[in-house]
């Protein structure tokens, strides 16, 4: 327990350190999702459109699931070498399958017979994607982002051990921070994730359509 | 690149023509060190993934079964799990090892909350999404509330609760090789020593390739389990 009252104490002296790898850490993540969320958006609410590729959807996140985080750093390193591409190629292919699979089950779930009902007062197909299926789709394509900007924030930590900076840098060298500087900087990248989630959450309750209950609904099956 | 000694190393210099100038995938090697490093480590693996999700389902179950009957208690505990799936893995560990040391105990810790919110999550979803019309016509049968939940909700939400513990196993999985930053266990071990000897492709592919397989196989398994425990609902699996 005193180890927590000196991590707490290496928080406040060195605040500016923090700060600065916060700024590195956020960096990475924001670069990863953004490539993620060009990447996967388009095909996962085009596929969902279509009633396309179910396969191929949960596919890709049971794949995206088993693929090891550390397996990907690993083999970025060897590929790419050290550094700041490296890490981001990973994070984006831990990135893709949660952004995708979101995005396919948000828009196959949007009850068929209001897409119908838009069909039949002559919206065209880019009109019922957009104006129809995509807000209703929503708040589950949110989750998804929501859940893999979590993912990369946890995984970007792990991506110090190749040399991508960041938060980690701290967690994994206890030889120059100390176990104090360990547990400060794991207990700062946990309140990180955890705002990230949390500000992302607010961000789908705000968007949500109609009654809360009805969205929610939908999103679960 | 340098030689370094050991039997789980790489040895530089030595070994086949591939190992020296480190190839992508050294057939040789993974012949040689089977048995001393990618055996063991699969094991240990497994046994990490299969205390972790046993303890986890338990605990879930356990929880769904309290929020099923004290409705209040069901936002609680899904923000905890929900607060818990949040916290990076590596950070996890390292809070715990003040607290339980560098042991297999502050592993499963952490590896039983990332199933916490998978498992729980759906075995509510899973009891509660039984119809209204199914649970009046058990209670029209004479049926107790036990015996509604034994014979009617559970087999019901099967299907539910095996979709969980897919997701729940596959991912413990791959956040188990993340333990070895901790604990010299599993097959995140030598993924990290091959990272600090120069990056020897060999061992990294040949662990991180064994991590995947066994969590696709874990997933398939299950997959046929459903199967197996919901023949009236084949569609579904």
């Amino acid at each position: 327990v005193n180890t927590f009252v000196d991590a707490f104490r290496f928080i406040a002296e060195n605040l500016g350190l923090l700060l600065s790898k916060t700024g590195e850490h956020l960096m990475l993540s924001a670069v990863a999702l953004g490539i993620a969320v060009v990447l996967a958006l388009p095909l996962g609410l085009w596929l969902g459109h279509r009633h396309r590729g179910l396969f191929f959807a949960t596919g890709v996140s049971t794949l995206g699931r088993a693929l090891p985080s550390v397996v990907l750093i690993a083999l970025g390193l060897t590929i790419f070498g050290f550094g700041f591409w490296n890490t981001s190629a990973a994070l984006v292919v831990l990135a893709v399958p949660p952004i995708l699979t979101n995005a396919y089950l948000a828009i196959d779930t949007v009850d068929r017979d209001v897409v119908e009902a838009a069909r039949g007062m002559g919206m065209s197909d880019r009109q019922v994607l957009r104006d129809v299926e995509l807000p209703l789709g929503l708040p589950l394509v949110i989750a998804g982002v929501r859940i893999a900007a979590v993912f990369v924030i946890a995984t970007a930590t792990i991506a110090a051990v190749a040399g991508g900076g960041g938060l980690g840098e701290i967690i994994v060298n206890q030889a120059s921070y100390g176990l104090a500087g360990v547990v400060g900087a794991s207990l700062w990248v946990s309140g990180l994730a955890l705002l990230a989630g949390f500000g992302l959450e607010l961000l789908r309750r705000a968007l949500m359509y109609g009654p809360r209950d009805a969205t929610e609904r939908v999103g679960s099956q | 690149v340098t030689a370094a000694p050991g039997p789980v190393i790489p040895q530089f210099g030595e070994g086949s023509s591939c190992e020296t100038s480190n190839g992508w995938f050294c057939t040789d090697w993974v012949r040689v060190h089977w048995g001393d490093t990618l055996q063991p480590a699969l094991i240990q693996h497994i046994e990490l993934t299969l205390i972790a999700v046993g303890c986890g389902f338990a605990i879930s179950l356990a929880l769904a079964l309290i929020a099923l009957r004290f409705r209040p208690l069901d936002a609680p505990f899904g923000a905890l799990s929900d607060l818990l799936y949040t916290i990076p893995s590596l950070a996890f560990f390292q809070l715990l090892v003040p607290l339980t040391g560098l042991t297999v105990t502050t592993v499963e810790i952490a590896l039983i909350s990332y199933t916490l919110l998978i498992l729980y999550r759906n075995m509510i979803e899973g009891l509660r999404g039984v119809s209204a019309d199914v649970l009046e016509a058990a209670r029209g049968m004479g049926l107790t509330r036990t015996q509604t939940l034994l014979r009617v909700q559970l087999p019901l939400a099967v299907p539910t609760i095996v979709a969980a513990l897919r997701i729940a196993t596959v991912s413990t999985i791959s956040i188990a090789t993340v333990a070895a930053l901790v604990l010299p266990r599993g097959l995140g071990h030598p993924i990290f020593i091959a990272l600090e000897q120069d990056l020897f492709k060999t061992e990294i592919l040949a662990a991180g390739g064994l991590a995947v397989a066994l969590a696709l196989c874990a997933d398939a398994l299950l997959a046929l389990t459903q199967r197996a425990l919901t023949p009236w609902n084949r569609r579904l699996a």
